[in-house]
This record gives structure tokens, sequence and C-alpha cells, in this order.
């Protein structure tokens, strides 16, 4: 099969963060940044989808300045074969003006099946790759659970609250994926070094206008300091009590 | 005049609490753009319709039906073809759902159906002059962002339990929306598993009960489901560790890559605290925990701690509990 797998990279998500002077950003001082999560679960899935297939072709995608060259070629060694990397100063919060800049490049692509990420952990938002599915004018799920392709014909399982939906979808499709699909593996030493020699396309992004901007970014208010009321059995009461008469819960 | 479009979702023939709390959103939406009309999308199985005057009570002045036994299902192409095209036809202001599962997939299509911008997962809102103003929590609830949005329509999304749904009666005019074929390949539905019945899902529930590790055992859950059931209409929850163990389904699962949740009172037992954890929790109003290691991070975060074991407090806490809700 042909696979695309579209990426972001995102800073570590166990980080401290801080905003930025600007307070439009976060201080990205002594923060690790490397391929978003959800997009790790993608490109795993589409790795062990050839490799069941017993061939074919994985290519990723990310836009970005020339520092998400370095998470493409992550992405390479793990056995993705090329990348493809569009260039923009920085990536909008705008999700619909980066869909259409991976639209227009994915659309004469000829891929099989395009998976995205379910969403990444910066902006949180889940826009990109179903807003992509629906310009490329391709059946899409949003947030799979599950995945597998038999043939001309995918199948796949998408959690909703408190039940599942089991979905089926013919090929060419978009597939965003959610965690248990399947975790990345480690890049190897030789995988590393095979990476070096596999092809990087580098092409100016056609991003769409950005009509969502960010005006302001802020930590969440602190929570007051946690409290310990007691040990043991003994506390139950006293909880309770606070339970009815302070948090009013009960 | 700004009226705004709202996304009405059901499921199994009822209108969802997330669709009463998108009316609401819907509703500031529109007095804070000058004070126009909601319009209700009411899609679902034959006989949906009579479900309307419920969002008349939520504010909505308009209803549209929009009735086939395809919406029996959540037939996404369709419902997002269905929506785009009264809100082009319709001049609004705003598109709002509600950032569930039908939501989180609706929302970008009709963006991209529309041309149009979109925000999601939103906490609050607000408008001015031609820009209107949100607010979305942003890594993991680590940050919040406030955005700009230009343009018109716009879709937004709202998260779950963040907008309270507040009666404002209306004897809403109910009108048939025709509902508008899907073109080209579709997803299919196979298939709808229902989960454990009974209990109400982690996103809507007031109170949600949550077990790690320090349980010690899968069957020690009984345990946990007990606490549940004592406290009436609570959910159940796990962290990582016990959804990647198989202890209970990854559907479960709290923290940054499972759902995020704030509820009244979330109950941590047995959970140490890890970051990925408390990144889908921290929010919630009330937090009470019970660990045997009074260094674990989750007592920075909890307003009510108890060191000691999990398995020993857990029947003593369950009867407490019982008793304290009979005696009201």
């Amino acid at each position: 099969m042909k696979i695309a797998v579209c990426m972001k990279r995102t800073p570590d998500s166990e980080s401290r963060f801080k905003i930025a002077a600007s307070s439009t950003a976060i201080d990205e001082t002594g923060l690790k940044f490397d391929m978003d999560d959800f997009a790790g679960y993608a490109v795993e899935a589409a790795l062990q989808l050839n490799e069941k297939a017993g061939g074919g072709e994985t290519v990723v995608y990310a836009v970005g300045p020339d520092n998400v060259q370095e998470t493409l070629r992550k992405a390479m060694s793990m056995g993705v074969d090329r990348a493809v990397h569009l260039k923009a100063d920085a990536v909008p919060v705008d999700g619909i003006a980066v869909a259409k800049a991976l639209a227009a490049e994915l659309k004469t692509g000829g891929y099989d099946l395009i998976l995205f990420g379910k969403h990444a952990f910066d902006s949180s938002a889940g826009v990109v790759g179903t807003a992509t599915a629906e310009l490329l004018g391709l059946p899409c799920i949003t947030a799979a659970s599950q995945l597998s392709v038999d043939g001309g014909t995918g199948s796949a399982r998408r959690e909703l609250e408190g039940a599942a939906e089991i979905l089926s979808f013919p090929l060419p499709a978009v597939v965003t994926i959610d965690e248990g699909v399947a975790r990345p593996r480690y890049p190897s030493l030789k995988g590393i070094m095979a990476a070096k020699k596999k092809p990087m396309e580098t092409k100016p992004a056609q991003l769409g206008s950005a009509r969502v901007t960010i005006q302001k970014m802020e930590l969440p208010p602190e929570r007051p300091a946690g409290r310990i009321i007691g040990e043991g059995s003994a506390a139950v009461p006293e909880l309770v009590k606070l339970l009815q008469n302070e948090a009013k819960v009960l | 005049m700004a009226n705004v479009l709202v996304f009405a979702e059901t499921r199994n023939g009822e209108i969802r609490k997330v669709a009463l709390e998108a009316v609401t959103a819907a509703r500031k939406l529109a007095d804070a753009t000058g004070g126009g009309e909601v319009h209700a999308v009411l899609a679902g199985p034959p006989g949906i319709g009579e479900k309307a005057p419920l969002l008349g009570t939520y504010g909505a002045d308009v209803v549209l039906v929009s009735e086939s036994a395809d919406f029996a299902r959540f037939a996404r192409e369709s419902l997002a073809a269905t929506m785009a095209e009264r809100a082009r036809s319709g001049g609004y202001r705003a598109v709002v759902l509600g950032f569930s599962a039908q939501g989180r997939d609706l929302g970008p299509r009709v963006a991209a159906r529309l041309d149009a911008p979109i925000a999601t997962d939103v906490i609050d809102l607000s408008a001015a002059g031609d820009t209107i103003t949100v607010k979305h929590p942003a890594y993991a609830n680590k940050v919040i962002m406030t955005l700009a949005i230009s343009g018109s329509p716009v879709v937004i999304s709202v998260r779950p339990s963040a907008f309270t749904a507040v009666q404002a009666p209306k004897a809403a005019r109910v009108d048939t929306l025709v509902p508008v074929a899907a073109q080209g390949a579709t997803v299919t539905v196979v298939d709808v598993k229902e989960g454990a019945k009974g209990r109400p899902d982690l996103g809507e529930a007031s109170i949600i009960v949550s077990g790690g590790r320090g349980l010690k055992a899968p069957e020690n859950f009984k345990l946990v489901e007990a606490l549940a059931d004592a406290f009436g209409n609570a959910a159940v929850g796990a962290t990582r560790a016990v959804t990647d163990d198989g202890w209970r389904p990854h559907s479960d699962q709290i923290g940054q890559t499972g759902r995020q949740v704030s509820p009244d009172l979330y109950v941590a037992l047995g959970i140490s605290g890890a970051i990925q954890h408390l990144a889908g929790m921290r929010t919630s109003r009330t937090i009470v925990a019970i660990n045997k290691d009074k260094e674990a991070p989750i007592f920075k975060v909890a307003d009510y701690g108890i060191v000691g074991d999990v398995i020993e407090i857990l029947p003593v806490l369950t009867a407490a509990v019982k008793a304290a809700r009979e005696g009201h």
C-alpha cells in the first residue's frame, strides 16, 4: 500500500511550561521537541500495515520550519521510506489553513491511506486530519482506536462516550489515530544509519490564510495546595463531613 | 442580525446533555453578536422531532427537525452535508457543536465544507465587532489559549461540561430540514457496541471514581465500582498504567492521552498522580485522593487526602458515603 503520514513536531508533553514574554507563545527555552505522541502512533500503524501487506511505500509529511526535518528523519529511522517537508515559518494555529497546504500536496500523491494523529499535543484541536479528508473528498475516520486493512477495504473501531462504533470504509481514505492502535517502535541503530540516506524533499507550504490567531496564552489558575486530612480508615468520617459541608458534593 | 446554528446531538433517540450545553453556548454567542436567534438542528431517526420542545426549554428559538433512518447511527457525511448546507443557505454567523465524539468529527468537516475558520474544545467565548474570541485549553490543559477568529461564519465546538445548560424557556418554532445525502465514498457503521449500562460517560458524570495501580489487582476494581454505586450516578475511570495492563478498557483511561475530565468530584484511589494522569483531571472542582505514599504527587492537587491502604479504606468509605446519602 502507499501510505502517507502527516505529523507534527511538538514539545515533550511532560515538560513544565512557561509563557514567553510575547504572551502569545510558550517559552521554548530548555524544552525538548520530538514527534507528537499521536503522530508516533500513526507512523507505527502505517509501518505495521505495510509490513503485514508485505510491502508498499510509507511517506511522512510535516509543515513547519527547518527543525521539523529532524522529526521527519526520525520517522525514516523507524522505517518510513521518504519524507516531504512543507516549509513554513511556523505552523499556524488555524487548522483549516494547514489542511489546505496538506490537501494541495496530497491530492496528487496517489495514496491508499493517509494517516494523522487524532490531534497534536500543543494545539490540542484535532482539526487538520478530518478537514484534510474533506478537502480531498475522501472518507474519514476521526480518532480510530483500532485499524486494519484487507484488500481495498478498511475496518476501524472508534470510541463514543460509553460505546464504540465498528466501521468499514473503502480505500483511499483518511484515518486519524487514537492511542491504542500501535505503540511506536524505537529506531534501531541500523534504521538511524539508513535514514541518513533516505530522500527528504523540501518545498514551500501553500498555507491558507490564517483566520484563527493566538491573542494570548496563559497558565491555568493554580489549584490551592493539597491537604492531607488524616490516615487510614479513621479519616473517613472527616472526609465525608467535608464532602457534605465544605465541597457540597454529597 | 446574527443567528447561530447549533448541532443538537442525539444518540439512541435522545437529546444528549452536550447538545443542551451547546444551545446555551450558542445563546451566549448570539447575544454577544447582536441578539440573533438560536436555531438548533435536531437530527435523528424518524420520531426524533417529538423531542424538539426540550431544545426550546433551553433557549432555542427554532428547532430544525431532520429525520432520516440513517441518523439512527452517526451518519457523519450526511450530517456534515446537512449542517453545512443549512449553515450556507441560512446565512448564520456561527455553527456551534459539542466537542464530543460526534462533534470532534463533524466540526472540522463542516468548517472545511464552508471554508470557515474553526475553534474546537472551547471553554468560554465572547465577541467584539467582527471578531469572536474563545478560550481553548491546549498543551493537555497546561496552557489556556485565547484565540481570535475572524470571518463569517465560524465553527465552534464547546467542551462538555464547560457550559452549564441553562433553562431559558421558549416556545420554539419547529421546522423541517430535509437531510442532505452524502456524496461519494462513505464510512459504513457496521455495528455499535454499547458499553456497560447504568453508568454515565466520563465526560458527562458529575462524580468520577478512578483507580490506579495501588489497587494491586484487577479484581479489586469491584471495590471502586461499589464506591461509584454508593455515590449514585458516578462514572468509573482508570489510569494509563491500569489500562495498559488490561485491567480496564482503554476507553476508561483518564489522562493526557486519554479522556480529559472536570467533574464536580474526582476520587483518585491508589493513584500516584503522574503528570500524564494529572493532565486529565486537574481541572476537577474537588479532588479526593487515597494513597499509601504520603509523598505521592496526587496529594499536591487533592483538596482532601487520606494516607493509607486503599483496599482497607474503600469498604469503610463506601459504607460511609451510602449512609450519608441515605441520611438526606
